[in-house]
């Protein structure tokens, strides 16, 4: 029981410490908003009806939300690791451009293996991109920042300068619409699905402006998987003990490269999925712009998460609603980019936060022992 | 036969230079942070917020020259963060550095609307003048970038501030031990690596062009990164590795190769610095506290 308390305890640590750097961002961020003249109380109440104001924004929320969840994820998982994988943006394009030529490329493929063929390709590539930085940081000591900067780097100039202009058929830059087969549902499609229309809440979301789609469901699971991996399985085991001293955990009797790598694979193919939902859910062609510094915003994600799988679905939806209020924010004359100003406050709070945290921990254990 | 030509033509090689200015100042500002002991992955962000502060300066007092500063000014206001959360508060330095990223990409294209008016490309302001020397011509921040290469080399070298500073990127307690402070001589060194890389921002924007546009530091902070590692953390490697980006990135522009599309040919620093840490050159290996935070009487 007392274990159960102090567990607990650490959680609501955790998760006030995360309230408090999202409250104060907020309130920085104030200051931001009085250089455009307008009242931060209207700017915040305009953030939260776009975000929650009726069902179909809540709805958007959610789909704003799908692509966080899964970077946010891309980098808690390596995260707990120690490592830190700023190439999910890099993983979210190979995964998606993988994704999109699937998507398009075969015509003649049943939905029932076109849609499955794609996502897997998607997060085989995706897991391939994360991977390599893995099997450079296990085999040749590269560090993975760096590693996955230039990764990242070089996933823009193949998928984005170099894919988009090889197979686009338009001016437009992308890549050629993908077959229906390929596409992910959406859920406004419910209403009209023959087994799935007769779920109860299907015709709540039979609405042209709600975008939500699969992918949600597919970020949920994978959220739910990766807590079970990471607290319920060997291999998480692993990954946590490789995170907390990699060489105690070598000495243990762990494969400390091994479990970098797959950790690294993991990681991209999670990454990969994000792209994939957005190639295949939400644009239905691979696009420039596409990324939009989700994999960046994922880092955020995950520390505002404290790198738990289920705190990261919290933190991509705090996100997802900021993304999707921002629009509103952007109507009422307020730059929607007091969002990413936001975002970044909130990465430099949590920052500190969790360091004085381990500090002000560090001091009372010293006390104690006097 | 034709391509060659291009390749090795005058005004290719003068190209290069241009291309490059940007990438040595910050590769150098990067030099000083990381040799300190600080990782600087935020360069791109004070580059573009440099960049901005350049292009306001220039077009709210009709001299680009206050530009200069002000891009300056703007770049250890970014750096500042950057030394009060990671050196301060020893906060991990890459996660604050990708912040900073973020809030540059956020407060320029916010600063847009809120001055400007507009969301993409401010309006055109007076540029720094070219000028004319043994027949070229460039914009003066050029030639700062050229000059401060064998300064930094002196300053590092031949100082006892870069050899302080060279001591706590290697092992910061022993120059403890030996009276440096640690913590001061960090934030020196990140503050200066704010101001080289906002310099580079304004050549994008009042140097080379006359205008800010969103993002316009295009992986250039990323890219002098690579110089650094490419040239081995050493000012002289960092300016050899930057001219050789700045090559790429002209040739890329110009020259149209029948083999390999020009779209990939700006991926090749990238793959380069890869390579390297890879080990096939020659180990390239980072100052070894680099990535720490510095606690007084630990260890």
């Amino acid at each position: 029981m007392s274990n159960f308390s102090a567990k607990l305890k650490s959680v609501m640590t955790e998760l006030g410490l995360s309230l408090l750097s999202i409250i104060i961002a907020l309130l920085v961020g104030t200051l931001f908003i009085f250089l455009t003249n307008k009242s931060p109380l209207d700017a915040y109440s305009a953030l939260y009806i776009g975000a929650f104001g009726n069902f179909s924004a809540i709805a958007n929320t959610l789909w704003r939300s799908t692509p966080l969840i899964l970077t946010g994820l891309a980098v808690a998982l390596p995260y707990r690791a120690g490592l830190f994988n700023i190439g999910a943006e890099g993983q979210f394009l190979m995964g998606g451009f993988a994704a999109g030529v699937v998507g398009f490329y075969f015509t003649s493929l049943p939905g029932f293996i076109h849609l499955p063929f794609a996502i897997i390709a998607g997060m085989l590539v995706g897991g391939l991109w994360g991977g390599l930085p893995g099997f450079l940081k296990a085999k040749m000591d590269v560090h993975e920042v760096i590693a996955t900067i230039m990764l990242n780097h070089i996933a823009i100039a193949l998928t984005i300068n170099y894919g988009i202009n090889y197979f686009r058929d338009t001016g437009r830059p992308a890549t050629p619409k993908i077959m229906d087969t390929a596409a992910m549902l959406r859920f406004n499609q419910l209403a009209d699905h023959p087994i799935l229309g007769k779920l109860p809440l299907a015709e709540l979301f039979n609405h042209p402006a709600i975008r939500l789609h699969l992918n949600f469901v597919l970020a949920i699971i994978t959220a739910i998987v990766l807590w079970y991996l990471l607290f319920k399985t060997t291999l998480g085991y692993e990954i946590r003990a490789v995170g907390f001293n990699p060489d105690g955990a070598e000495y243990g009797g762990i494969n400390a490269g091994r479990s970098i790598i797959v950790v690294m694979f993991i990681s991209g193919a999670v990454a990969g999925l994000a792209g994939v939902g957005e190639v295949l859910g939400t644009h239905l062609s691979f696009m420039s712009g596409m990324d939009a510094g989700y994999g960046f915003t994922g880092i955020a994600v995950a520390l505002i998460g404290q790198t738990h799988p289920i705190g990261v679905i919290l933190g991509g939806l705090l996100f997802g609603a900021l993304a999707q209020g921002g629009l509103e924010m952007q109507f009422s004359g307020i730059p929607s980019e007091i969002v990413m100003i936001i975002q970044a406050l909130v990465i430099f709070f949590v920052a500190t936060l969790q360091v004085l945290k381990v500090y002000i921990g560090k001091k009372k254990a010293k006390g104690g022992v006097k | 036969m034709e391509t060659l030509k291009q390749i090795f033509s005058l005004s290719l090689i003068l190209a290069s230079f241009r291309f490059a200015t940007p990438l040595i100042l910050a590769a150098l500002g990067g030099l000083f942070s990381e040799r300190s002991g600080v990782v600087n992955i935020a360069l791109e962000g004070m580059i573009l917020i440099g960049a901005f502060a350049a292009v306001y300066g220039s077009a709210s007092t009709g001299n680009p020259w206050i530009g200069v500063l002000y891009s300056m000014i703007a770049g250890v206001a970014f750096a500042a963060i950057l030394a009060v959360v990671c050196v301060l508060f020893k906060a991990n330095q890459v996660v604050v550095g990708t912040g900073i990223n973020i809030f540059a990409s956020g407060i320029t294209i916010f600063l847009l609307q809120v001055l400007f008016g507009v969301k993409g490309t401010s309006p055109m302001v007076n540029r720094l003048p070219a000028f004319r020397i043994f027949g070229v011509r460039f914009n003066p921040i050029t030639y700062i970038a050229i000059v401060l290469v064998p300064i930094v080399w002196f300053i590092f070298y031949k100082t006892p501030w870069g050899l302080r500073i060279r001591a706590i990127g290697e092992h910061p307690a022993a120059a403890d031990t030996l009276g440096i402070n640690v913590n001061r001589w960090r934030f020196i060194s990140v503050l200066i690596s704010g101001a080289l890389a906002g310099l580079a921002g304004a050549h994008l924007s009042i140097g080379d062009g006359s205008a800010f546009v969103r993002e316009m530091s295009a992986g250039r902070g990323f890219i002098a990164l690579a110089a650094l590692i490419f040239g081995k953390w050493n000012p002289l490697g960092a300016f050899g590795a930057a001219m050789l980006f700045g090559f790429a990135e002209a040739i890329a522009v110009r020259v149209d190769f029948a083999f390999i599309p020009s779209e990939l040919i700006n991926a090749i620093p990238y793959v380069l610095t890869l390579v390297v840490l890879a080990g096939f050159f020659g180990k390239s290996v980072a100052p070894a506290a680099s990535g720490e935070p510095y606690y007084k009487g630990e260890k």
